[in-house]
């Protein structure tokens, strides 16, 4: 037997045993009332208490990181915001005068360089090519991406296929289809940095899954070289397969043989891209049991059919959050193609940092802020559909019951 | 269609004196262990062959070696005429002959009921989707789950999956059903469902090869009943003397240990 007391005070008696004399067990009556949760448990008291103030440490924890934001934040938004220069047509708008007593951002520069860290040097009366190649870029993007998309097949037939040929010939030029030829000496900015972003991309899933089916292979020499390829490259930094693609590769093959500086810039990402892809792939196909494998051979499904139609389609739903980590690891790598001479968007805004034009001491942090952004925005828009995705998928997976 | 159905149950029958497998002397060795002695074994068409014996005496290895999921490194298999070799082609061409039900159902998990059914007659018939739907919804009308035919696997209960996964095999239309231990990851409750559904199978005169310890499935249908220990086939015989006058030591042992 327990005596309680309520929170509005009242008393109740509850007991469960048999009592002795009568020999009777507890019996219920009448159902308890729902009461509504104590004030400490809902609305905004709730939520601090339980996220911000549950116990002493939680609550140090959460006055440290507020004195941090405090001591952090104003001076940034001070220097990016409230005594940042807008508009300005060279140096002398951005240095510490009357007008302009405090130095900050100097977003003027920004501006003023914008459309060289887009298009590199790309010829001005071409740009509207490389607008054209962004603009069927988002698009099969947005195709591909979009799950509830009409004709996801061709979506993906599109970006994989339709997509790389078809910015090839805008990119590159075509003067049969009176589109002048742009050597890649003149590519820059964003836009190189894009191009061997979706070159890594497009080319690593499928190379990747190659490699990784390769690695689990029955057939020694297949098995063999998969393992080799895999081995070596990721025994290797990204910058060495760089600096081995654009300097030692010369050395061995005819000059009128070797290509252009740019391919082979992407040959190496890619292939560095694709290692990296097999192993993450090779991770899902494990994870799918064997007794797949065994009824799509039962069944008399060939070793090809199986793994598209049984194997691929299962391994590849359950990676996809690796694969997409991999791209988002990939776009910041593209970075590194500077060191062999490529001017992609973070080298345009080292160049343009360094125009004496604009040269003030705002300006290379006003550039390398703005560098940021734009990585931090691209990254944590792959990040944010990972995460949709998983979510989806999860759902998804949890309605087919995949854990059987 | 059911005239479709029809043809392989009264096929089955005719021919009967025909031989659907003929093992000879099989050895296999899974590293140093001899898994398989000196297997002989002969299945008539329309013959229903229960194997049983203890864990690890080398049954469901027997079974999985007649559709080549197994290898086997002595000995010879024929199955309806077909020699199984080593060669790829070969296999599959024996496999589409040949029906497998597994312990674990093994359905696709990201395909429903119906795709279940139609992508191996679509891939490996080469057939029309719409013909290869028809044959998956009569044939899961005959296992007593056509309304599930939307469904995903997840979604049903082990005694559904396992006749989804016995309709999937017929679709392929094969001259010989293989079960490896087909009721043995079930619920108790959802044991029976599945036998029914084999016995009808039986009964449409089926080439059957069960490995099982179900006993009553064995009385009912069985021609006869395979008894394995430690690679071997230790005895060979009809139901009733198999379960009321067991020859061999080793056979009595293991019927006394099941049949309580």
């Amino acid at each position: 037997m327990r005596v309680l007391r309520w929170w509005n005070g009242e008393i109740a008696v509850v007991t469960t045993q048999i009592e002795p004399q009568t020999g009777r067990a507890y019996v219920r009556r009448e159902s308890v009332v729902a009461l509504p949760p104590p004030v400490t448990m809902v609305g905004v008291i709730g939520w601090l208490r339980t996220n911000l103030f549950s116990s002493a440490l939680n609550t140090t924890l959460t006055v440290v990181t507020v004195l941090c934001f405090a001591w952090v934040i104003p001076p940034i938004v001070k220097f990016l915001i409230v005594d940042a220069v807008w508009s300005g047509s060279g140096r002398e708008s951005c240095l510490v005068s009357e007008l302009n007593p405090r130095m900050g951002a100097c977003w003027a520069f920004v501006r003023d360089r914008l459309s060289y860290v887009i298009y590199g040097s790309y010829p001005l009366t071409q740009r509207w090519r490389v607008d054209v190649f962004f603009a069927f870029l988002a698009f099969s993007t947005a195709w591909l991406l979009w799950l509830d998309a009409p004709r996801r097949d061709f979506g993906v037939f599109n970006f994989f296929i339709v997509l790389p040929v078809v910015s090839f010939v805008l990119l590159s030029g075509a003067p049969m289809f009176g589109l002048p030829s742009v050597d890649t000496t003149l590519w820059g900015g964003m836009m190189v940095t894009i191009v061997v972003a979706a070159v890594g991309i497009v080319v690593s899933l499928p190379l990747g899954v190659l490699l990784a089916l390769g690695r689990r292979s029955n057939m020694p020499a297949v098995k063999f070289f998969s393992v080799m390829f895999i081995e070596f490259v990721r025994g290797v930094p990204l910058i060495t397969v760089l600096f081995m693609a654009s300097v030692m590769l010369p050395l061995f093959v005819p000059p009128a043989w070797s290509p252009d500086k740019l391919v082979r810039a992407l040959v190496g990402i890619a292939l560095f891209a694709s290692a990296y892809m097999a192993e993450v792939v090779r991770a899902g196909l494990q994870a799918i049991p064997r007794g797949q494998y065994e009824a799509a051979a039962a069944l008399g499904l060939g070793y090809w059919q199986a793994r598209r139609l049984i194997v691929l389609p299962q391994a590849l739903r359950i990676t996809i959050p690796n694969i997409l980590n991999s791209y988002i690891a990939l776009f910041k790598d593209t970075t590194l193609v500077f060191i062999v001479g490529i001017f992609d968007f973070l080298r345009t805004i080292e160049i343009s940092r360094a125009d004496p034009k604009w040269a003030t001491p705002g300006t290379s942090m006003t550039g390398y802020v703005f560098a940021a952004l734009v990585y931090f925005v691209f990254c944590y828009l792959m990040s944010r559909y990972a995460s949709q995705l998983e979510r989806r998928l999860g759902a998804a997976s949890r309605l087919q019951g995949a854990g059987q | 269609m059911t005239g479709r159905i029809h043809q392989v149950g009264s096929g089955a029958i005719t021919d009967g004196a025909d031989v659907a497998v003929e093992m000879t002397g099989v050895h296999k060795w899974f590293g140093e262990f001899h898994v398989l002695k000196d297997i002989d074994l002969q299945v008539m068409r329309g013959e229903r062959i229960v194997i049983c014996g203890p864990s690890g005496s080398g049954k469901s290895t027997l079974i999985r070696c007649i559709n080549g999921l197994e290898d086997y490194q002595r000995g010879r298999i024929v199955i309806e005429g077909m020699e199984l070799t080593q060669d790829i082609k070969r296999i599959d061409q024996v496999r589409r002959e040949i029906g497998m039900v597994f312990q674990q159902f093994n359905l696709f998990p990201h395909l429903t009921i119906l795709e279940n059914c139609t992508l191996a007659p679509i891939w490996v018939r080469g057939m029309a989707k719409r013909e290869a739907e028809e044959i998956a919804m009569q044939f899961l009308t005959k296992v007593r789950i056509p309304e599930q035919a939307n469904k995903y696997p997840g979604q049903l209960s082990g005694g559904q999956q396992q006749r989804v996964a016995i309709a999937r095999a017929l679709c392929m239309q094969p001259k010989i059903m293989l079960f490896d231990e087909p009721t043995s990851a079930l619920d108790p409750e959802m044991v029976k469902e599945v036998l029914d559904t084999m016995v009808q199978l039986a009964m449409d005169g089926m080439t059957m090869l069960v490995v099982s310890h179900e006993m009553s499935f064995a009385r009912q249908v069985a021609n006869r009943v395979v008894f394995m220990d430690e690679g071997q086939v230790v005895e060979v015989n009809s139901p009733e003397a198999f379960f009321n006058n067991p020859q061999h030591e080793r056979t009595k042992l293991f019927l006394s240990q099941i049949l309580r």
